[in-house]
């Protein structure tokens, strides 16, 4: 889907990214994990075409993102930020129709469409008559997947999309998350600092750290063949309350 | 109500009637009468508007332009057609230096210049000094002569004797005067100083209604130093080709007007606060028994008369303003190169003095309605361009990269998404424009665009705190009302989760 010869990004003397080369198979659900300021964003949005390498080139499907090509190229994929990044002018169906209805198509194709992914994400469809504000973070995350999803893209691209939800109803987005990624059955890269988020939905796990990749594995792999001491450092630095109630012996 | 009608089409209809009138189709001449800023010229002004009226012509009056070096530059460059002058001022000011001097050599002058002159009107508005009766009797001061001895008495003239070549410099030398302490002020207010005792000695004109008023002695020019003012009309050669009906009619005028006829105009308008229009009209009346129906205009004719002048003023400037001034600051919020240009520029344009500003733009634009408009115009840009930047820059990044994740093109993105969101910031910068165009308006009467402003403009020169309210109340209730609409507007235009936002 997606294949990155010697990309690196750079702003003025501070590296983001240091030349990397990756492939982003179809089909799978790859997750790009690391600590903050790891490089893992600017790796998704220069697949986005938000940014442009300092170095090397992007392909998607086998093409190289230019500017030329880059809204066609945009239009096969869907992306969803943090908090969603919903117009909150628009309602929630207008915000998900809204490329939809500048391309022209008629009107009550959008609508069923609207109908299908509701239902897909799990999101009551009356909700669709209220703006932003007015909707849960979570109800806001659903929406702005629906809108990612409305011209049945070719890859699914999620900045951190759960980021900013409570344990709970993140919790339940996940476990709704890898149910509609099944049912999707599309490539998906994730980006997320949370490793227990990524074992969960992801097939690869990518894990960066300093701007470049350190391992990339299955869950599996990565737990017990980790590259190196921060590998496993990363892994295990999330405190389970499972952990914390075993008598110490 | 015919002035309501003159005015209105003036701008934009002038041009719809050339448009619509081609060869041969028959016009009503258009006049342009011109008046300086004192009572005695706006008087004689309007005069001469009547009696142009009275042959059916187009008339349009430019009241209290301002001194005579402006107006004069408005006659040369054919923005009026003409306007009230005196002989003195003529020789001494116009072609100073040039020895004209009697009526037949200044009428040689100005045919050069493509002016004419009528007779003289038959008073003579001389140039005098005057003090407090009291103090000059008790001083013993009869000639200006007499000031020599003395040096201590203050001495407060009008900016204008101050300046020009015939005025203070001249007399200085003509009677060799050498006082410790002189002053430049406004003619009106040098009377108030002399009544007051702020000032001892000022200059008058020998038709000025206050000299009786406020008991005032007129000293004799024992050295016979001031010129004669005989007042004529001057205007422009081209007008008795295109209008030889109103040369006509100004010219009934000539050797009409006596001295004391015209102490009394200036007396009725000063003193008593008669309307300069009523003035004019009763003398006209008495004299050539001639009725005309705008003096008798009521207040509610006048005041919606403004209303509609003021209207146009604001409204015309402020469309300008919010169609240049938003896709200015869309430019400047995409590219902040060009930005910090822009908004640098509108911002300076801001800090020039509105005052000035008009005066700066009658080079390039002329006087009246255009010049004001664009003014105001400019005026306005800086708060909607400001505001149109702020919005804009003011969207998250999430949001930007979410728009253009869509894969929606710039100008769309523009316009479905980033120009809806930063539109309550720019409708604040409407209402403000709206609010400030509304005052600042005012400022357009001095350049003869009308609107409240002319009533303030009067009230002043008048000294007349009812007239300043009669243009400063409807301006402050038209700013209240300007400020309720913009909120009508702003619930209408904003999109509702937008003020849901708000209101959370």
């Amino acid at each position: 889907m997606f294949e990155l010869r010697g990309v690196s990004k750079s702003y003025g003397p501070a590296v983001a990214l240091h030349p990397i080369d990756l492939r982003i198979d179809t089909g799978q659900t790859t997750v790009l994990i690391g600590p903050s300021g790891c490089g893992k964003s600017t790796l998704l949005r220069l697949m986005t075409g938000l940014l442009r390498p300092t170095t090397g080139e992007v392909l998607f499907r086998g093409y190289q993102i230019t500017p030329e090509n880059l809204l066609s190229l945009r239009r096969q994929m869907g992306y969803v930020i943090q908090e969603g990044g919903l117009f909150d002018h628009l309602t929630a169906g207008r915000n998900v129709s809204l490329m939809a209805r500048y391309l022209g198509e008629p009107q009550d194709q959008i609508r069923a469409r609207l109908r299908e992914l509701a239902e897909l994400v799990r999101l009551p469809v009356e909700l669709l008559d209220r703006y932003p504000v007015e909707l849960s973070g979570g109800q806001r995350q659903r929406v702005s997947l629906m809108r990612a999803l409305i011209l049945d893209p070719a890859v699914l691209l999620l900045d951190e999309p759960m980021g900013a939800l409570d344990p709970m109803v993140r919790h339940d987005l996940q476990t709704d998350l890898k149910q509609i990624f099944r049912e999707l059955d599309k490539t998906v890269v994730l980006v997320t600092h949370d490793i227990g988020e990524a074992g969960f939905l992801g097939d690869t796990l990518i894990l960066l750290r300093d701007g470049r990749i350190v391992q990339q594995a299955n869950l599996p792999e990565l737990v017990n063949h980790p590259a190196d001491e921060f590998v496993s450092r990363f892994i295990n630095a999330q405190r389970s309350p499972v952990d914390l109630l075993r008598v110490p012996t | 109500m015919m002035r309501w009608r003159v005015r209105t089409w003036s701008p934009v209809g002038g041009m719809l009637l050339l448009l619509a009138c081609g060869a041969g189709c028959s016009r009503r001449s258009h006049v342009t009468v011109g008046s300086k800023v004192f009572t005695e010229s706006v008087i004689l002004g309007q005069t001469a508007c009547d009696l142009a009226r009275s042959t059916g012509a187009d008339v349009d009056y430019r009241r209290q332009l301002g001194g005579t070096r402006l107006v004069w530059s408005a006659l040369l460059s054919g923005q009026v057609d003409l306007y009230p002058e005196y002989t003195g001022t003529l020789s001494n000011e116009i072609f100073a230096g040039q020895n004209v001097l009697g009526e037949a050599q200044i009428r040689r002058a100005l045919s050069e210049k493509g002016i004419e002159m009528t007779r003289p009107l038959g008073f003579s508005d001389t140039y005098a000094i005057g003090m407090r009766e009291e103090l000059a009797k008790k001083l013993n001061i009869n000639t200006i002569s007499d000031l020599r001895n003395h040096p201590d008495l203050r001495f407060g003239f009008s900016n204008e004797f101050l300046d020009r070549g015939d005025g203070w410099p001249a007399l200085r030398t003509a009677y060799g005067l050498s006082p410790t302490k002189v002053t430049g002020l406004d003619h009106d207010l040098a009377y108030r100083a002399l009544a007051n005792g702020n000032i001892d000695v000022t200059d008058l004109y020998s038709t000025d209604a206050e000299i009786e008023y406020y008991h005032l002695r007129v000293l004799t020019d024992d050295r016979q130093h001031f010129p004669e003012y005989q007042a004529v009309f001057v205007y422009r050669a081209d007008l008795r080709q295109r209008a030889p009906e109103v040369v006509d009619a100004i010219k009934r005028l000539e050797g009409r007007i006596t001295q004391s006829q015209m102490i009394k105009m200036n007396a009725d308008a000063k003193v008593r606060k008669i309307p300069e229009d009523r003035v004019a009209s009763q003398f006209l009346s008495q004299t050539f028994d001639l009725v005309n129906e705008t003096a008798a205009s009521g207040f509610w004719d006048r005041l919606g008369r403004r209303t509609w002048e003021h209207l146009q003023l604001v409204g015309v400037s402020l469309l300008a303003a919010i169609l240049a001034g938003i896709p200015l600051g869309v430019v400047a919020a995409a590219f902040p190169r060009v930005g910090q240009i822009i908004l640098g520029s509108v911002a300076a344009i801001y800090t020039i003095p509105s005052l000035a500003l008009l005066v700066f733009m009658l080079p390039l634009l002329g006087i009246g309605w255009t010049p004001a408009v664009f003014a105001l115009f400019l005026y306005s840009l800086l708060p909607i361009v400001r505001n149109t930047h702020a919005g804009l820059r003011g969207i998250a990044t999430p949001i930007r990269d979410s728009a253009a994740a869509l894969g929606l093109p710039a100008f769309a993105r523009l316009m479905r998404v980033e120009l809806p969101l930063a539109s309550p910031s720019i409708l604040a910068g409407i209402q403000t424009s709206a609010v400030l165009n509304v005052g600042t308006a005012t400022l357009g009467a001095l350049i003869g665009a009308g609107g409240y402003g002319q009533p303030i403009l009067t009230g002043i020169r008048l000294n007349s705190p009812e007239l300043i309210l009669e243009g400063a109340i409807p301006a402050a209730i038209l700013a209240l009302a300007v400020q309720g609409l913009a909120e009508i507007v702003g619930w209408v235009a904003i999109p509702r989760g937008l003020r849901l936002k708000r209101e959370t």
